[in-house]
């Protein structure tokens, strides 16, 4: 408990030291960086440091706590409930791709074939433009509904989320099913334990250790994922929506556009927060290793 | 269940009244039948332990001991010839758990505790929590690791590792144990304590015991007989009963102990000259 209090407080250390350190570079560079940005033999290296392009921090707080539009809602309220409508999204796409890769890793430790069939054309999913999926999912699933409920727009944004969501999940969680070495599945053998119960009792635990790791590269895709698909189907309400909108008025109001992106970052943190919630009762044994000597 | 055999009678063991435990029949074993690195591992190889009886393997690396027992424990299977397992065909006697199993790396699996490791045979023949827990516990106690049960493997130094492996195959009671080379990545020092342990063990369960090693001083210490091997293809060139007096740290040096290493020592370095 208490050690779990302190690494809590130098993870918070951490994570503010991180912000500060961001905070320094951002405003360091507008102090020194050219405005016009340095450019050599006709390259930009160095992006333009002036206030169109990049707007000092305390502006975008500061254009935060202003309405979007005059008289309108508060710009931090409009991103909030921008981020909880793509988190939703997000979730479902996450949860999805998630399931869907474990079945297909599960299946590739299974039969030898599926994986030799199957892993090359995984790989080559991840491939495929974004961009032009998206309106091709769009269409596909425009005639489709479950029963009563015909199909809405957000899942094709969560379908696309967790086409990108389910990469990461399938090769990793593949890695970690094959990870146990000969001397445990030869004892889970010994034991008269089919392939459900070594699955369960062997290949899942050992597996762990490489599926959390995929699952924040899954949570991370899953964002990019919906962001993206909001904007290439022009789905409203998201924070994907709001990125394009505001960056309409890039030119008149700079620190507005910041604020959504601001809403993106936050989106992902939450997303990385919750995997790393999820891992922290079933990575116990990781924590506690002090070798005794006897 | 049964008092350990003394002196198993010389030549084969069919004839004595113990009933076999393990019985290996005219078993070859041939990897990748067929393809360029065909090995031929195992040749017309005949074995019987008796009930009771503590059977050590020795030869040099690549004789087939190793996979013997894996002929034994049904990991794999044989091309010719047959086994039998506390009278049963191993295939059968795997199913019905007739036998613990411990190999050089103690296999525990880290996410579990030591007590968990030790229950999970329990646990897979369908024992109750409470059964299991107090059976683990009395297993822990027999190794002597009885205040480690909260702890995880990776916490443990690898002798304790080990001993957690044997309490784990000696958990379900199996009247067959078979260990390969479960000593093999220790100290000496450590080694030896653990010698001692496992024959008391093996002493107070009654279990028969198959063990493979490559050393011939714990192959003599541990064994009522030593089952010579040679490489290539492998087979069985000598059988040497071993007659201690006591198995006890006064055994290592007492005159039979060197007989019986020489015994040993010379059946090895004469495997070679018969081979074909």
């Amino acid at each position: 408990m208490n050690r779990a209090a302190r690494n809590g407080g130098r993870t918070a250390i951490a994570a503010l030291l991180g912000v500060v350190l961001f905070v320094l570079l951002w405003e360091g560079y507008k102090l020194v960086g050219s405005p016009d940005g340095t450019v050599l033999f006709g390259v930009r290296i160095l992006p333009r440091a002036d206030d169109l392009s990049m707007p000092h921090l305390y502006d975008v707080v500061r254009r935060l706590g202003r309405p979007e539009l005059a008289g309108g809602r508060p710009v931090w309220i409009v991103v909030l409930h921008a981020c909880a409508f793509t988190l939703g999204i997000t979730a479902v796409g996450f949860a999805v791709g998630a399931l869907v890769g474990l079945l297909l890793a599960v299946l590739m430790q299974r039969f030898r074939i599926v994986e030799r069939g199957l892993l090359p054309y995984v790989i080559l999913s991840q491939t495929v433009p974004l961009v032009a999926l998206a309106p091709l999912v769009a269409g596909w699933s425009g005639n489709l509904s479950f029963g009563p409920y015909p199909w809405q727009d957000w899942m094709t944004v969560s379908l696309i989320a967790a086409y990108l969501a389910f990469f990461p999940v399938a090769v990793g969680m593949l890695r970690g099913l094959q990870s146990p070495p000969a001397a445990g599945v030869e004892l889970m053998r010994s034991y008269a334990a089919g392939w459900w119960r070594t699955l369960i009792k062997l290949r899942f635990p050992a597996a762990l250790p490489y599926l959390f790791p995929a699952l924040r590269l899954a949570g991370a895709a899953a964002v990019v994922g919906a962001v993206v698909g909001e904007i290439s189907t022009g789905t409203r309400g998201g924070i994907g929506r709001l990125i394009i909108e505001y960056s309409r008025e890039a030119t008149s109001d700079p620190a507005k556009v910041y604020t959504a992106m601001l809403g993106a970052a936050i989106l992902g943190l939450l997303v990385a927060g919750f995997v790393g919630l999820l891992e922290l009762p079933l990575m116990r044994h990781r924590r506690r290793v002090e070798v005794v000597t006897l | 269940m049964s008092h350990r055999v003394d002196a198993a009678a010389p030549g084969p063991e069919r004839t004595s009244p113990v009933r076999a435990a393990v019985s290996v029949d005219g078993v070859t074993k041939v990897f990748n039948p067929g393809r360029p690195d065909q090995v031929r591992a195992l040749s017309n190889v005949d074995l019987t332990v008796a009930e009771g009886q503590f059977v050590t393997l020795i030869g040099p690396s690549g004789c087939g001991k190793s996979t013997l027992l894996r002929l034994i424990a049904d990991l794999i299977s044989p091309t010719m010839g047959t086994i039998t397992v506390a009278g049963q065909p191993a295939a059968k006697a795997r199913l019905r758990q007739e036998y613990g199993i411990a190999f050089q790396q103690s296999g525990l699996f880290e996410w579990r505790t030591v007590l968990r490791n030790v229950e999970l045979p329990l646990e897979l023949r369908g024992m109750s929590r409470a059964d299991r827990k107090a059976r683990a516990e009395e297993m822990l106690a027999l190794v002597g690791l009885p205040d480690f049960a909260d702890h995880y493997p990776a916490q443990l130094s690898g002798g304790m590792q080990q001993r957690v492996a044997i309490a784990r195959a000696l958990a379900v009671s199996p009247p067959l144990l078979l260990m390969d080379e479960p000593f093999g990545a220790l100290d000496e020092m450590t080694r030896e304590r653990l010698q001692t342990e496992l024959l008391q063990i093996c002493a107070q369960t009654a279990t028969t015991t198959v063990f493979v090693t490559h050393s011939i001083s714990e192959a003599v210490f541990l064994s009522n007989r030593v089952v010579v091997m040679s490489p290539r293809p492998g087979r069985i060139t000598a059988s040497i009963d071993v007659d201690l007096p006591t198995r006890d740290d006064a055994a290592r040096q007492s005159p039979a102990f060197f007989d019986a290493i020489t015994a040993v020592r010379r059946a090895l370095r004469a495997a070679p000259a018969v081979a074909p």
